[in-house]
């Protein structure tokens, strides 16, 4: 529905495009030194709104300006005082907007002695922290963490959520007012509030690379950038965390996944399943990078594992293969049994399935996945009862499950795939009744 | 520094009862560790004795009254906190040592300062 969509803003150049205009890559640099200065003006303003009103008004002058005259020597100095400038203004303009005490707070802020763009780390981890906060809810977390952590634009974030733009606007605005309202604070937090804190932001973080991930094909090349956004974050919670079990998983989960991103599609951005992959493209520095990080995570948590590091442990198993049938499904099985015990839910017990099956017990796998409950307009639940029943040599009812999983995906590549290896049987129809 | 109200929500108990001293005397323990921060609240008589006034019609209109509370739930409004803190999150650790989050759940909402 919204892959197809092609707009000036920068969404829709693929990766495979050979050349961008000056343009696009120019806003895209932006983008990424927005982000910076957006972190470290709402350190020293305290308000996230209004640093984010600033740096927007800010990177448009610098469009016009550095497409002008060049891109400045430096080009972070140059966009955070004109986003100082620009706030100033806003502050000037919009005094209903902020209480006497607080525009007098914000002001004498903005005039104190600049600090230039510094200590940017410690910045972009407190806004994660802010962003990732648990008194928004999961859907204002990802729709922030991509507008403020990744530089979406508002139309980009409703894009890659399937939302529409102006219910984004109003999420967006909702979750911002009630940073500032509540008093959410620009802190990382301490050090006894961390672990229950930590859970929230790598499932975000996680969250915003599958949004990337899943689409790297026919997705705009914005949401592939979103993988590399989301493993950026995941590394700079390792440099605060170093040592946390779910940090590692997560980065470790990340990188082995990501480790194949050049070989998931053929030229055609056809399919590539796993199995048929060229691991010759498996990008090893990413997959040693990650077994290690996926062994530290498990030695780290040792009786309870960290979610994100059994799927770090599932992702490396499969990594380690240098071909399919090395693949060590007994061992994925028994990471997908303990991952059930930390996280019983029927995604997780579909994936099992799935491991079973491969295991050599497709029937008990087919068994097993029949039995789910709550799954019904899960893409992946239809998907797997296709092969599944395909490999018993079930093609029509493997049709029907197919169909189903059609409506729904959006992903062309997916549809194309499914229409391929479960072609249509006369007879069959979508009327099954659902489970 | 902000306000935040930190009302509760449990079950509906009549604390002038003897029966709920102990629980009162956890109240009391908290507002004790929280002084600090506590700049007023209220603990309220169960929701039997409650009356919930309506205007009908708009401003002037005619006033209607029912007997109970404004809502019917499980949980009842029992109480509040007024807490001046820093910022959410120190609200929210004082609010979690209050006893109606583990007996029932405390909202904490951001007071609106008053014009001056």
């Amino acid at each position: 529905m919204t892959t197809g969509d092609t707009t000036p803003s920068g969404g829709s150049v693929t990766s495979s495009a050979p050349l961008r205009s000056a343009d696009l890559a120019l806003a895209e640099f932006l983008r990424g030194e927005g982000r910076r200065v957006v972190a470290t003006l709402t350190r020293q303003l305290g308000d996230l709104a209004l640093a984010e009103d600033a740096v927007q008004d800010a990177s448009l002058r610098a469009l016009e300006v550095w497409a002008r005259d060049g891109v400045p020597e430096n080009p972070g100095a140059w966009l955070f005082v004109a986003a100082k400038r620009r706030a100033i203004d806003i502050l000037r303009r919009e005094r209903s907007r902020f209480d006497k005490e607080r525009q007098a707070t914000i002001m004498s802020a903005l005039t104190a002695p600049d600090d230039a763009p510094h200590d940017l780390e410690d910045d972009q981890l407190r806004l994660i922290f802010t962003c990732c906060h648990p008194a928004l809810s999961t859907e204002a977390q990802v729709a922030l963490s991509l507008r403020v952590l990744c530089g979406l634009t508002v139309a980009e974030v409703a894009r890659s959520l399937l939302a529409s733009e102006q219910t984004m606007a109003k999420r967006l605005t909702r979750a911002r007012t009630k940073i500032a309202k509540a008093g959410i604070p620009y802190v990382v937090p301490r050090p006894d509030e961390l672990p229950e804190r930590v859970d929230g932001v790598t499932t975000t973080v996680y969250l915003l690379f599958s949004e990337g991930y899943a689409s790297l094909s026919d997705g705009p090349a914005l949401r592939s950038a979103l993988a590399d956004e989301a493993i950026r974050l995941g590394r700079l919670l390792t440099v605060l965390l170093p040592g946390s079990p779910a940090v590692e998983g997560l980065l470790a989960t990340m990188l082995l996944q990501h480790s194949r991103r050049a070989s998931r599609f053929d030229a055609n951005g056809d399919v590539v399943l796993l199995a048929d992959q060229d691991r010759a493209l498996w990008n090893t520095a990413l997959i040693n990078e990650g077994l290690a990080l996926a062994a530290a995570a498990i030695t780290h948590s040792p009786r309870h594992p960290e979610r994100f590091a059994v799927t770090a442990a599932i992702a490396g198993c499969h990594a380690l293969a240098a071909d399919p049938a090395e693949t060590d499904w007994p061992a994925i099985l028994r990471w997908y049994d303990v991952l059930a015990t930390i996280d019983p839910n029927p995604v997780v017990k579909l994936n099992r399935a799935a491991a079973l099956a491969e295991s050599g017990s497709p029937g008990e796998a087919l068994a097993d996945v029949d039995a789910l409950v709550g799954l019904d307009s899960y893409f992946w639940f239809h998907a797997t009862r296709a092969e599944l029943l395909a490999r018993r040599g079930a093609a029509a009812d493997a049709s029907v499950a197919a169909q189903r999983a059609l409506e729904l995906t959006d992903s062309e590549p997916q549809r194309r795939l499914l229409r391929r290896r479960y072609p249509p049987v006369p007879g069959a129809t979508s009327s099954e009744v659902p489970l | 520094m902000p306000l935040y109200a930190a009302i509760i929500y449990s079950a509906d108990v009549d604390w002038s009862l003897p029966e709920y001293a102990d629980e009162t005397k956890e109240y009391m323990a908290f507002a004790e560790g929280a002084a600090a921060v506590i700049r007023g609240g209220a603990a309220l008589y169960p929701t039997a004795t409650a009356t919930t006034v309506t205007v009908k019609g708009g401003k002037g209109g005619d006033v209607v009254l029912s007997d109970g509370p404004y809502a019917e739930t499980k949980e009842a409004l029992t109480g509040f906190y007024l807490l001046e803190c820093a910022d959410l999150d120190e609200a929210i650790r004082h609010a979690a040592a209050i006893p109606g989050a583990w007996n029932g759940a405390i909202e904490v909402r951001p007071v609106l300062p008053l014009m001056s």
